[in-house]
């Protein structure tokens, strides 16, 4: 190990390929998990929050928030099935919205909402105040601003900052049911809703209910007119998420293989290079599994500073890429690229493992 | 008890069907402190008498006894122990690690053992300052002389305390003068730890410096 080390400081030179590549492919999965996590939070952001267990939807909405409707008869309904502990309704708009002071408008999902989501605080108590999520703050828009809604500019005012509550790539406002309403009136008078009546319900299930069982009983409460799933499933029914997520992991599994195959081929030339050298040490007694956990060790160190440098090299991007590019660079994607590519940097480098055994230490003599 | 023991030592290689006979019922014995200088032509299977004496290789039949232990049917992990604890190598090309230096080539040895890193430490100082490279232990392969390169060889030969050293060609690279210094180097090293060496040569100008010289020829030994 010592040896392997020391030539790493003394021969930097040597390793420099190996390492530019590494460097190159952490910086790509780091931006590309980034992007994924990007566009995957900025989706999913207002379900995920959700507190509840459970989503009802109507039954023809095809899992879209948009086109489902929930009446307050059924609302009803869903109230009285066993399991069900609490109900909140939740209605979104998805608008354009006039920052003050910025000539683009900036892209937001309005919610009304009942149930406070994780990190939101209850909702507001005057109509036409609102939180912002915070990637808000990209287009401008700071706490205390009035923002206006629509192509009829009904005005809301940023009481403050919650977090990941974003909704198909549009910022997340949130205030009460009222103030969705209304906007909703604004912007689309054709589709004013009744009072009462919201799109989606969120169901939360009392403590040891099987969510999936209460699931099915308020969906056969409601005579068939909902349609209940879980949070997971309402998040994986979000148009393109599914599709988003194969795309971008099977570009990252790839990208990893790359990296295997990099390391692999780099060492296997080295190994090569040093038959003389590895069968000098197997002379002097040194095993075959000492020499290969030197080249596995090599392969180790140089993956992690080249993920320490592509991660830099990553984190500079991100700041200069427009905001309008969702990407999130989090420190479980950097945990979960590291421990990826050192395990396949070990797996590639275990491929000369084979050369390493057969070198024949009689060939150091002659 | 001897230092090495040969007893009708024969190593057989197989090329197709037919049968290449590299060493043929070699028998010798080299002493405690001996210097056995072994001389032949290229081909003449003095090479294979080193590498099985010095555990490298296994023979195809006979006797091998090193420091009283027959390794002859030694698996190749006991082997590996072996060289690394009972002999010590001088190899043709010298074969230092080009990136390490001086004393860290020493230390090469103890890299592979688990034997105490500061006695190891020590021993490498030692070593190094009797054969006056007690300067230059800093420096590396290539910063150093073909005669310093040379002394760092066989400083590393002797860094296990080895029962048997087995020297290749150590003159081969060098001139008559750099060579006679080298000899002298070995011999002098030899014969103040009292160890046993067996060195393969092909020139016959430096067989003065060995207690008793065996010819080999065609993998027969015979005495000089």
């Amino acid at each position: 190990m010592r040896i392997a080390l020391t030539e790493l400081r003394r021969r930097p030179g040597r390793f420099a390929p190996a390492g530019i590549a590494l460097v190159l492919l952490t910086l790509l999965l780091l931006v590309l998990g980034g992007l994924l996590d990007g566009l995957y939070n900025g989706s999913t952001g207002a379900l995920r929050a959700q507190p509840g267990e459970l989503l009802t939807y109507s039954s023809d909405a095809k899992l879209s928030v948009i086109r489902s409707r929930i009446d307050p008869a059924t609302i009803a309904e869903v109230k009285q099935v066993p399991g069900v502990e609490q109900v909140g309704g939740l209605g979104a708009a998805l608008l354009g919205a006039q920052v003050p002071g910025q000539s683009d408008d900036a892209s937001v999902a309005l919610f009304g909402y009942e149930l406070a989501p994780t990190g939101v605080p209850s909702p507001p108590q005057h109509d036409g105040d609102v939180y912002a999520d915070r990637s808000l703050k990209a287009y401008g828009v700071k706490p205390g601003q009035t923002l206006l809604l629509g192509p009829n500019h009904y005005p809301v005012q940023v009481l403050g900052w919650v977090d990941d509550v974003n909704f198909l790539l549009q910022g997340g406002l949130w205030g009460n049911a009222d103030t969705w309403r209304a906007v909703l009136a604004s912007a689309r008078p054709d589709a004013v809703l009744a009072p009462g009546t919201f799109q989606v319900l969120t169901v939360a299930t009392a403590a040891g209910a099987d969510p999936v069982e209460v699931a099915a009983a308020i969906d056969v409460a409601t005579g068939g007119a909902t349609r209940t799933v879980t949070r997971a499933q309402a998040v994986n029914s979000l148009p393109g998420i599914e599709e988003q997520q194969s795309t971008f992991n099977s570009i990252i599994y790839t990208t990893f293989f790359v990296a295997a195959l990099v390391v692999a081929l780099f060492f296997a030339l080295l190994t090569l290079e040093r038959i003389g050298m590895y069968a000098v040490f197997k002379a002097m007694g040194a095993s075959s599994r000492q020499i290969f956990l030197q080249v596995v060790s090599q392969a180790v160190v140089i993956t992690l500073i080249s993920f320490v440098v592509g991660a830099l090299l990553a984190l500079a991007a991100s700041f200069a890429i427009p905001p309008q590019v969702p990407i999130q660079l989090t420190a479980g994607r950097g945990a979960e690229v590291v421990v990826g590519l050192i395990v396949m940097s070990a797996i590639g480098s275990a491929l000369s493992l084979r050369r390493v055994v057969k070198v024949d230490p009689a060939s150091a003599i002659g | 008890m001897s230092a090495l023991k040969l007893e009708n030592v024969r190593k057989v290689y197989q090329s197709g069907d037919d049968e290449i006979v590299a060493l043929d019922h070699a028998s010798l014995e080299v002493g405690d402190a001996e210097i056995l200088a072994l001389v032949g032509p290229s081909g003449s299977g003095k090479t294979t008498l080193l590498s099985i004496s010095g555990g490298l290789l296994s023979p195809s039949e006979g006797q091998v006894t090193v420091a009283g232990d027959d390794i002859s049917s030694y698996d190749p992990k006991r082997l590996t122990e072996f060289r690394r604890e009972s002999v010590g190598f001088v190899f043709q090309s010298v074969n230092l690690v080009p990136f390490l230096t001086a004393r860290e080539n020493l230390l090469v040895v103890a890299d592979f053992d688990k034997r105490d890193k500061k006695k190891a430490a020590a021993r490498a100082d030692q070593l190094l300052a009797e054969l006056g490279l007690d300067k230059r232990k800093a420096n590396l392969p290539g910063q150093l002389s073909g005669g310093e390169r040379q002394r760092v060889a066989v400083g590393r030969a002797f860094m296990n305390e080895p029962a048997l050293v087995l020297i290749d060609e150590p003159t081969s690279a060098l001139d008559t003068k750099l060579g006679e210094q080298v000899m002298e180097l070995i011999v002098n090293e030899v014969r103040a730890r009292e160890t046993a060496a067996v060195i393969v040569t092909h020139d016959l100008r430096m067989t003065h410096y060995a207690d008793r010289v065996l010819n080999i020829i065609d993998g027969t030994l015979q005495s000089s």
